[in-house]
């Protein structure tokens, strides 16, 4: 490295200078692509939103015949929102548990464990998917549904179309599942960041372990865990391929959500299926780039929500432990 | 607060003064349901790895890995180009993606404490968690409409923006851990900073950066959503950088689309092989953690951390 030294010439070329705006320009990228990706998708959907207006998210129509093109997503906007709601209310309880069993359990069962839930998280969409359709929607359908139908399928409005495990019920449940691991794992950071005086506070009053998370862990990390819950929630909205599989793929006013036990669509899935065989000179294809865009926008909100309470919950953490 | 201290102390009082018996039941409830938390999360891991191995090594054979699909139906033929093709957009989005990612993050740990690099930091973040068939339609229209027509070049491109900031994170980490004497040792050497953080501060983040590059790696190897609109799939081997290719994961979807058995079978043999590259490097990345000295296990619990997956 001396022989930098002997290679210098007198006029210095301000390498310096061009590394630090090298490295400004590769960190500025992301907001670049942002900005494009927002404005190119708005662009490309124009068309779709001047020929529909507002009614493109309120209407139920899809057609895409030539002289009755009508575009309405209302349906598929709904089938996000109700699968990944449904998705949250069985993954969040579920996921915050083992977050709860790995920060207190002793280190040679929660490491391994840690790792089994990431592996959860590394395998891919389209696997699940697979699975789920061969595998586990058999076991839903003959386990779950027929008998659930059968006792309730009169009475209760949820449950009264006759299921074909192809429905909005078990899309849900495999979203449910794909989102176990990334809750878990920010819940998990979150309750290791409660401080440990506050746990010894609670035991020392006598508490039980579940009164300690009653009493210190739960009061003190409500907001992260609600981030965590919302970073999931995120996670389901975009989430593709194994609801694409699963979900039954219907179209028009028919898949808007009414029963569990329905086929459905949502709004990524509609994308997934339609979007090679649209024809970019109708109105079709900016249609589902419109649809795009308007997941984009709710995916983003929910992101920047989520992060906003995750980080928040995490710097209190490093204050702790600076102070 | 004193008041409320006061409060609480009576609440606490309440709580735990009377009904020990009871209290160590729901005690062991809540423990109970825990722990059925973990089972319930671990079972469907064990069933997909066990339907995957059981019914995919069944389909794999020399014929199946390295040709090219049958007529539709008939069960014979392979993914032979499939796996290749997986292969090159791995590639070639790694060389797109990396060095963003790897400037972006030295952007973020050596000049990024300021209020841009709060910006670009948060919205990294954020980036990370686009829904990935939104990138898809991103690359479609800025590609596929310029140049006309499917091609690797476009699924590399969808793909090298899934990739960069999970390398751009990672990377951060990993230098932010490199402590302030080496930068100081360097500079005090008359070195310029630019070859202080590449001969010094990289290479002594070498391995966390590696697993960032990694772990990228098999998040992308899995992605099909944005492959359709891009790449679009194909039963023909390589056939230039502008021509539609096919990729494991969008061989799994067109064969799970068939109604035959054989297709069946054939998509449970390449979810086997897409599975296998990617624990493989998952379960390599942790091992190779696992085993080192406890500094390194730090820096990839930090890492793990910073990626919040």
């Amino acid at each position: 490295m001396v022989l930098l030294d002997t290679q210098r010439s007198t006029r210095r070329i301000p390498t310096d200078k061009i590394f630090r705006i090298i490295a400004t320009v590769a960190g500025v990228y992301v907001l670049a692509v942002i900005v494009l990706i927002v404005f190119q998708l708005y662009s490309e959907s124009y068309l779709v939103w001047e020929h529909e207006g507002l009614g493109f998210i309120t209407g139920a129509e899809w057609n895409a015949v030539e002289g009755r093109e009508s575009f309405g997503a209302a349906p598929y906007i709904m089938g996000t929102l109700v699968t990944a709601g449904l998705a949250m209310a069985m993954g969040v309880p579920v996921s915050i548990g083992i977050a709860m069993f790995i920060s207190q359990a002793p280190k040679f069962i929660a490491g391994p464990l840690s790792i089994v839930i990431d592996l959860l998280a590394a395998v891919p969409s389209i696997i699940y998917g697979f699975w789920g359709l061969l595998v586990f929607r058999e076991f839903l359908l003959y386990n779950i549904e027929y008998p659930l139908y059968d006792v309730f399928g009169e009475s209760v409005w949820l449950f009264s179309s006759a299921p074909f495990g192809l429905d909005i019920f078990s899309a849900s449940i495999i979203l449910a599942i794909m989102i176990i691991p990334t809750i878990s794992a920010v819940s998990r950071e979150i309750m290791m960041a409660v401080p440990h005086m506050q746990k010894e506070a609670a035991y020392m009053l006598g508490a039980t372990k579940w009164e300690m998370f009653k009493l210190a862990i739960f009061p003190y990390a409500k907001t992260g865990l609600i981030g965590a819950a919302i970073l999931g929630l995120g996670r389901a909205v975009g989430e593709t391929m194994a609801v694409t599989m699963l979900i039954g793929n219907a179209t028009g006013p028919n898949a808007f959500p009414q029963t569990l036990f329905q086929p459905g669509q949502t709004m990524s899935s509609i994308i997934a299926n339609e979007f090679i065989e649209a024809s970019p000179a109708s109105l079709h294809l900016p249609a589902l780039i419109g649809i795009g865009f308007t997941l984009l926008l709710v995916a983003i909100a929910i992101n920047i929500v989520a992060h906003l309470l995750v980080s928040r919950m995490l710097k209190v953490k490093e204050g702790v432990i600076n102070a | 607060m004193m008041q409320s201290a006061v409060q609480k102390r009576a609440e606490y009082r309440a709580l735990f003064k009377h009904n020990v018996r009871g209290r160590l039941v729901i005690d062991k409830i809540a423990m109970g349901v825990v722990l059925s938390c973990v089972i319930i999360a671990i079972i469907p891991l064990g069933s997909i790895l066990l339907e995957v191995f059981k019914n995919g090594i069944a389909a794999i054979s020399v014929e199946f890995l390295t040709q090219v699909p049958g007529a539709i139906g008939s069960g014979t033929g392979g993914i032979g180009p499939a796996i290749q093709g997986t292969l090159i957009i791995i590639g070639m989005s790694s060389l797109i993606g990396i060095p963003i990612g790897v400037m972006s993050g030295i952007f973020l740990a050596e000049f990024g404490d300021n209020k841009l690099g709060r910006t670009v930091r948060f919205f990294n973040d954020v980036f990370m968690e686009f829904p990935s068939i939104v990138l898809g339609i991103f690359a479609f229209l800025t590609i596929v409409l310029l140049l006309g027509h499917f091609s690797l070049w476009a699924g590399a491109f969808a793909l090298s923006l899934i990739m960069f900031p999970i390398v751009a994170r990672t990377t951060e980490e990993s230098l932010k851990l490199v402590p302030l004497t080496y930068r100081e040792a360097g500079l005090a050497l008359g070195l310029r900073q630019w070859v202080v953080t590449f001969r010094i501060i990289l290479s002594a983040a070498k391995s966390g950066m590696v697993t960032g590059i990694l772990l990228a790696v098999a998040r992308i190897s899995g992605e099909t959503a944005p492959l359709i609109m891009t790449v679009l799939g194909s039963s023909q081997f390589f056939a230039g950088f502008g021509s539609p290719m096919d990729a494991l994961p969008l061989r799994i979807w067109r064969l799970s689309l068939l109604p035959y058995d054989s297709a069946q079978l054939q998509g449970w043999g390449a979810a086997c092989v897409l599975i296998m590259i990617i624990l493989a490097i998952n379960v390599g990345v942790r091992y190779y953690f696992a085993t080192k000295s406890s500094a390194k296990g730090r820096l990839f619990y930090r890492i793990m951390g910073g990626r919040r997956k």
